[in-house]
C-alpha cells in the first residue's frame, strides 16, 4: 500500500479519529493492529518475515538481559570472595556468552536479508566468475519477492538488539509492544530508522489530543504530500524518459537528467519522511529527523550528515565504531604502524572501516554493482576530502572572500552537483553505461537542447514546468526560513489563524497541483524499493 | 482551550471543504462550446418529467429522433436519455433513474450498444454518468462502467479527476460557473447540415459475433424492469450506416425479440428505409453515422405513427400543461434550426463564427 493510495489516506483519517476516541491504555494496541493490517495488505506471506524478526529479537534480547542480570547478581554475590581480576574475567566470559546469542540473532536476521535480497545477485556473480574460468556457470539463481520495508525494519530492530546487548537500556518485556516497535506502519517502508529509547515512550504512552501538535502534524503530512505528488510524481515521466533511452538522451540530456532526478529523489524521499513524521506528530509520537537541508551542505561529509541521517548514524554507531575498535582492527593498526610508518599506518584502520561502511551502504541500497560502486565512490571522495581538509582550511584562512555567503552558495551548488553525478549510478542500468553517460556530458556538446524546445518533448508541458519551478522555489524558501527554526511552529506561535490558513493552502495545493489520477502514473516511493 | 481547538479545526475543515467545492465546480468541464453532448444527461432533470415515451441509448437515439416532431405531429410527449457511446448498462441505470421520477408507457431502446460487453472509455463514462443525480442507480452505474484506470472516489469528488484542468481553463469555465445553458430539445441534439453518405467503409469480418453475457444480462434486466413497471419495451436499430450493424447481430436480436415477444424494428432494413423515406444523400450530417434534423424528423414521423397505431399510445395534445412545455421547447427548436441554417448560409457550418475563427 502506498501513502498516496486513497485507502491509506482514508484509513489514516479513521485511525486518527479512533486513536483519540478510545481509552489511552488501548491506543498502542490500535497502532499494532493498524501496523499489522498495513503490512498484511502487501501480502500475508510477508508477515512471516517480520514475525520471525520480532519473535527472534524478543526471545534473544530477553535471554541476553536475563544473562546479564544473573551475571551481575553472581558478581554481587561473590563480591567479597572474588578478586578484581576474577570479577573481570567472569564478566568477560559472560559477555562472550551474551555476544554469541547476539551473533546468532544477527546472523539469523541478516541471513534472511542476505538470502532474499542478495541471493540472486550473488549467484549471478558466481556464475559469471565460473564462466571466466571456462566452467559453465549455471548454478540456480534464487528469486524471492522482497518483503516490504525489510531493510528498514531489520536495521531498526537489530539496532535495538545491539543496544540491549550493550546494556544501553532494558529490553521490552511485552512481545506485542516490541512487535509494534518493529512494525510501526508509518516508518516501516522508508524509515526513519528509529532508536527504541527515542520512539518507545511516545509509541506506548497513549498520547492526548493537543490541537497545536495535531495541526502541525497535519501540516507536515500535507507538506510531504505536496512534495511527493506535486513535484516528484510530476517530474517522474521526464526522468523515466531520460534514463530509459540512453542512446538518445546523452550529453546535456544526461546533465538535465541529474538535475531532474535530484529534484525527484529529494521531493520523493523527504516527502515520504515528512508524511511519516507528520503522522507521528499527530499521534504524539516523536520520530528522528532524517534530513536537514542537505543541499545547503558545503562538502560531501556535511552532506552525509544531513541526508538520510538515521541510516548513516546507524552505520556509524553499529558498524563503523565497532569495526574501528575491534580486536583484529587494533592488531592491523599496530601492524600497519610498524610496517608502514606512523603517518600512513594510522590511517589504515580508518580507511578500511570507511570503505567497509560505504560498501555496505551501497549494498543496502540495492543488490547491484551500480550501488556498490556508488558506495565506494562516496568513500573515496570522503577520504580524499578529509585528507585535504587542512588545505581547505589554509585556503579559507588566506582568502577571506571564500568565507562569504556567495562562496558558500557556490560550495553548496558544487556539492549538490557532485552528489547528483554520483547518483547517476541509481539511474542507469550498469556501471559502464553510467561512466559513458557521465563522460558524454563533456564531449557531446548538444547545448542546443536547452533552447530549441527539446526540453518540452520530455513528457512535461509548460504547465508542468511552471509547477516544478514554483515548487522548487517554495522548497528553497522553506529551507531558508527553516534555518532559524521550525517554520510551522514559529508560524503557529505567531498566529494560529495564519497557521490554519497555511493548512488549508497546503491542502488545496496538493489537491490541485498533485500529479495523480488519470493521465498520471502513481509511482512507488523510491526508497520503498530499498 | 480544547473546545477552542476543536472549533478552529472544524472551521478550517469547513473552509477547506467550501474552497474545494468552489474549485471543483470551476474545474469541471462545462461542455458548452465543445462536446456539448456532455450536458445531455443532466438536462433531463430540467424537463417536465412527464413523458409517455422514453428513448434510451447512444448517439443513434439522441441524434436520430426528434421529440418535438413527435409532439407536434402526434401529441406524444417523449424524452431521449442518451449520451455518447452509452453502454447498455448505462442505459439500464438511466432507465432505473428515470423511473424514480416518472413512468412512461413505452421505452425504446437502441440495440447498438449490445456489441460492448465491457467498460470502454473513461471520457464517455464521465459524460454518461456525471450528469446523473445521486441515487443507487448512479452508484451501480459507476461500478458497472469504470475502466481499470478509474476510481469510484473520482465520481464522488470530481476534483480528483479534473484538478489538472487548472492549466486549461477558458473564459467559458467562468461564464458558466453557476449554470450551464444546454440547448437540447427533449434530449435531442440538433444538426441541420448535410453530408451525404459516400464511401462508407466496408465491414470487417469478426471472429466472434456473439454478444457478451453481460450485454444479454442487462437487456434481460431492462426487459424485466419494464415488465415490473408495466412499460412496453421496443427494441430498435437506428438507421446509421456506421458503426456497421452485422447481420449476425441482427439475427441474435431478432431471436431474442421473438422469444420474449418484443417488437424489434431495424431501420436499416430496406423495407424500413422505404417506409421512413430516409435518404442518405440528404438526411445525414456526417456521411451516414447520424441523422441530421431532416432525417430525425422523418424517423420521428414514422415512429409517431407506429406508436399511435400499433402500440396504442394516446395523443396528449389536449393536455394544457404539456402543451405549454412543448411550446417553449418548439420555440427554441425552431430558433436553433434557423440559427444553424443562417450559419450554414453565411459561414458554411452550423456553428458559425466560432468555427470560422
Amino acid at each position: 500500500m502506498l501513502f498516496t493510495d486513497s485507502l491509506f489516506i482514508f484509513g489514516l483519517i479513521a485511525l486518527f479519529i479512533l486513536y483519540f476516541a478510545i481509552a489511552k491504555k488501548y491506543r498502542w494496541m490500535l497502532l499494532l493492529g493498524a501496523s499489522i493490517a498495513f503490512y498484511a495488505y502487501s501480502g500475508w506471506s510477508n508477515l512471516i518475515y517480520i514475525a520471525v524478526t520480532a519473535a527472534s529479537t524478543y526471545g534473544i534480547t530477553r535471554k541476553i538481559e536475563k544473562m546479564a542480570e544473573s551475571a551481575s547478581a553472581e558478581v554481587k554475590a561473590h563480591k567479597a570472595e572474588w578478586s578484581r581480576d576474577e570479577k573481570k574475567a567472569y564478566k568477560e566470559r559472560e559477555k562472550k556468552k551474551r555476544f554469541r546469542w547476539l551473533v546468532l540473532l544477527l546472523v539469523l536476521n541478516f541471513g534472511i536479508l542476505a538470502v532474499i535480497k542478495y541471493g540472486a545477485f550473488t549467484m549471478r556473480n558466481v556464475n559469471s566468475v565460473m564462466g571466466w574460468f571456462g566452467r559453465e556457470g549455471n548454478l540456480p539463481v534464487p528469486q524471492f519477492l522482497l518483503p516490504m520495508g525489510i531493510s528498514f525494519y531489520l536495521f531498526q530492530t537489530m539496532g535495538y538488539a545491539i543496544d540491549v546487548y550493550r546494556e544501553k537500556y532494558s529490553c521490552e518485556k511485552n512481545f506485542a509492544k516490541l512487535a509494534l516497535f518493529v512494525s510501526f506502519f508509518p516508518q516501516l517502508i522508508q524509515g526513519p530508522i528509529s532508536r527504541y529509547n527515542e520512539l518507545s515512550e511516545g509509541l506506548y504512552a497513549g498520547n492526548d489530543f493537543e490541537s497545536k501538535r495535531v495541526m502541525l502534524g497535519v501540516q507536515r503530512i500535507l507538506w510531504g504530500y505536496f512534495k511527493k505528488v506535486a513535484l516528484a510524481d510530476r517530474i517522474l515521466p521526464a526522468v523515466t524518459m531520460l534514463i530509459s533511452d540512453s542512446e538518445q538522451y546523452d550529453g546535456i540530456y544526461a546533465f538535465i537528467g541529474i538535475l531532474y532526478y535530484t529534484l525527484q529523489l529529494y521531493a520523493d524521499f523527504t516527502g515520504g519522511i515528512d508524511i511519516t513524521i507528520g503522522i507521528g506528530q499527530v499521534l504524539g509520537i516523536p520520530m528522528a529527523e532524517n534530513f536537514q537541508r542537505p543541499f545547503f551542505s558545503k562538502g560531501i561529509v556535511e552532506y552525509w550528515r544531513r541526508w538520510h541521517i538515521t541510516l548513516n548514524t546507524w552505520f556509524k554507531d553499529y558498524l563503523f565504531y565497532p569495526l574501528s575498535v575491534c580486536q583484529p582492527m587494533l592488531k592491523l593498526s599496530k601492524w600497519s604502524r610498524e610496517k608502514l610508518g606512523k603517518t600512513v599506518g594510522k590511517y589504515v584502520p580508518v580507511y578500511i572501516a570507511t570503505i567497509a561502511v560505504w560498501f555496505l551502504t551501497g549494498l543496502w541500497h540495492g543488490a547491484a554493482w551500480n550501488f556498490i560502486v556508488w558506495g565506494l565512490m562516496n568513500a573515496v571522495i570522503i577520504l580524499i576530502s578529509e585528507k585535504l581538509t587542512p588545505l581547505y582550511e589554509k585556503f579559507h584562512q588566506k582568502y577571506k572572500w571564500s568565507n562569504t555567503r556567495p562562496y558558500e552558495g557556490f560550495m553548496a551548488i558544487r556539492t549538490t552537483l557532485m552528489m547528483g553525478c554520483l547518483r547517476m549510478f541509481d539511474c542507469y542500468r550498469d556501471v559502464p553505461l553510467t561512466f559513458k553517460m557521465f563522460a558524454s556530458m563533456f564531449y557531446k556538446g548538444n547545448f542546443h537542447i536547452l533552447w530549441d524546445g527539446s526540453l518540452m518533448q520530455l513528457g512535461l508541458s509548460a504547465a508542468d514546468y511552471i509547477v516544478l519551478l514554483a515548487g522548487t522555489v517554495i522548497l528553497f524558501t522553506a529551507s531558508m526560513f527553516g534555518r532559524k527554526g521550525e517554520v510551522r511552529e514559529r508560524l503557529y506561535n505567531k498566529s494560529p489563524f495564519v497557521s490554519c490558513c497555511l493548512t488549508v493552502t497546503l491542502f488545496l495545493l496538493v489537491m490541485i497541483f498533485g500529479a495523480y489520477g488519470i493521465g498520471y502514473d502513481s509511482s512507488q516511493f523510491i526508497y520503498n524499493q530499498f | 482551550m480544547k473546545i477552542k481547538g476543536i472549533l478552529a479545526g472544524t472551521a478550517m475543515l469547513v473552509t477547506a471543504g467550501v474552497m474545494l467545492a468552489a474549485l471543483q465546480r470551476l474545474f469541471q468541464p462545462k461542455y458548452m462550446s465543445d462536446v456539448v453532448e456532455g450536458n445531455l444527461i443532466a438536462d433531463y432533470y430540467n424537463s417536465g418529467m412527464n413523458h409517455q415515451v422514453l428513448f434510451v441509448g447512444d448517439c443513434e437515439v439522441y441524434e436520430n429522433f426528434s421529440p418535438v416532431t413527435l409532439w407536434e405531429e402526434y401529441g406524444i410527449s417523449s424524452y431521449i436519455r442518451g449520451s455518447a457511446q452509452q453502454l447498455i448498462w448505462q442505459s439500464y441505470y438511466l432507465l432505473e433513474d428515470t423511473l424514480r421520477y416518472e413512468k412512461p408507457d413505452v421505452v425504446i431502446f437502441n440495440v447498438l450498444s449490445m456489441k460492448y460487453g465491457e467498460p470502454q472509455n473513461e471520457a464517455y463514462n464521465r459524460m454518461s454518468i456525471e450528469g446523473m443525480r445521486w441515487s443507487k442507480s448512479k452508484i451501480d452505474n459507476i461500478k458497472a462502467s469504470m475502466t481499470e484506470e478509474e476510481s469510484f472516489l473520482s465520481y464522488v469528488f470530481p476534483i480528483l479527476r479534473y484538478h489538472s484542468r487548472w492549466s486549461e481553463l477558458t473564459e467559458e469555465d467562468f461564464r458558466y460557473y453557476f449554470d450551464v445553458e444546454p440547448n437540447f430539445f427533449g434530449g435531442y441534439y440538433m444538426r441541420a447540415d448535410v453530408k451525404p453518405a459516400e464511401n462508407v467503409p466496408t465491414a470487417r469480418p469478426l471472429t466472434d459475433y456473439a454478444f457478451s453475457e453481460n450485454s444479454w444480462n442487462y437487456l434481460e434486466k431492462m426487459m424485466q424492469l419494464c415488465a415490473e413497471n408495466h412499460i412496453k419495451l421496443i427494441l430498435i436499430k437506428a438507421p446509421s450506416l456506421y458503426p456497421f450493424w452485422y447481420d449476425q447481430w441482427d439475427q441474435q436480436i431478432e431471436e431474442f425479440a421473438e422469444q420474449y415477444h418484443l417488437p424489434y424494428i431495424n431501420f436499416l432494413d430496406e423495407n424500413m428505409l422505404e417506409q421512413t423515406g430516409i435518404d442518405f444523400a440528404e438526411d445525414t450530417y456526417d456521411g451516414g453515422l447520424h441523422m441530421n434534423v431532416y432525417g430525425a424528423e422523418k424517423l420521428s414521423c414514422w415512429m409517431g405513427d407506429y406508436l399511435v397505431n400499433r402500440q396504442g399510445v394516446r395523443s396528449h395534445s389536449d393536455n394544457q400543461k404539456l402543451a405549454e412545455e412543448w411550446s417553449e421547447i418548439s420555440e427554441r427548436y425552431y430558433a436553433e434550426l434557423n440559427r444553424q441554417l443562417e450559419n450554414l448560409e453565411l459561414y458554411g457550418n452550423v456553428r458559425g463564427e466560432q468555427e470560422e475563427e
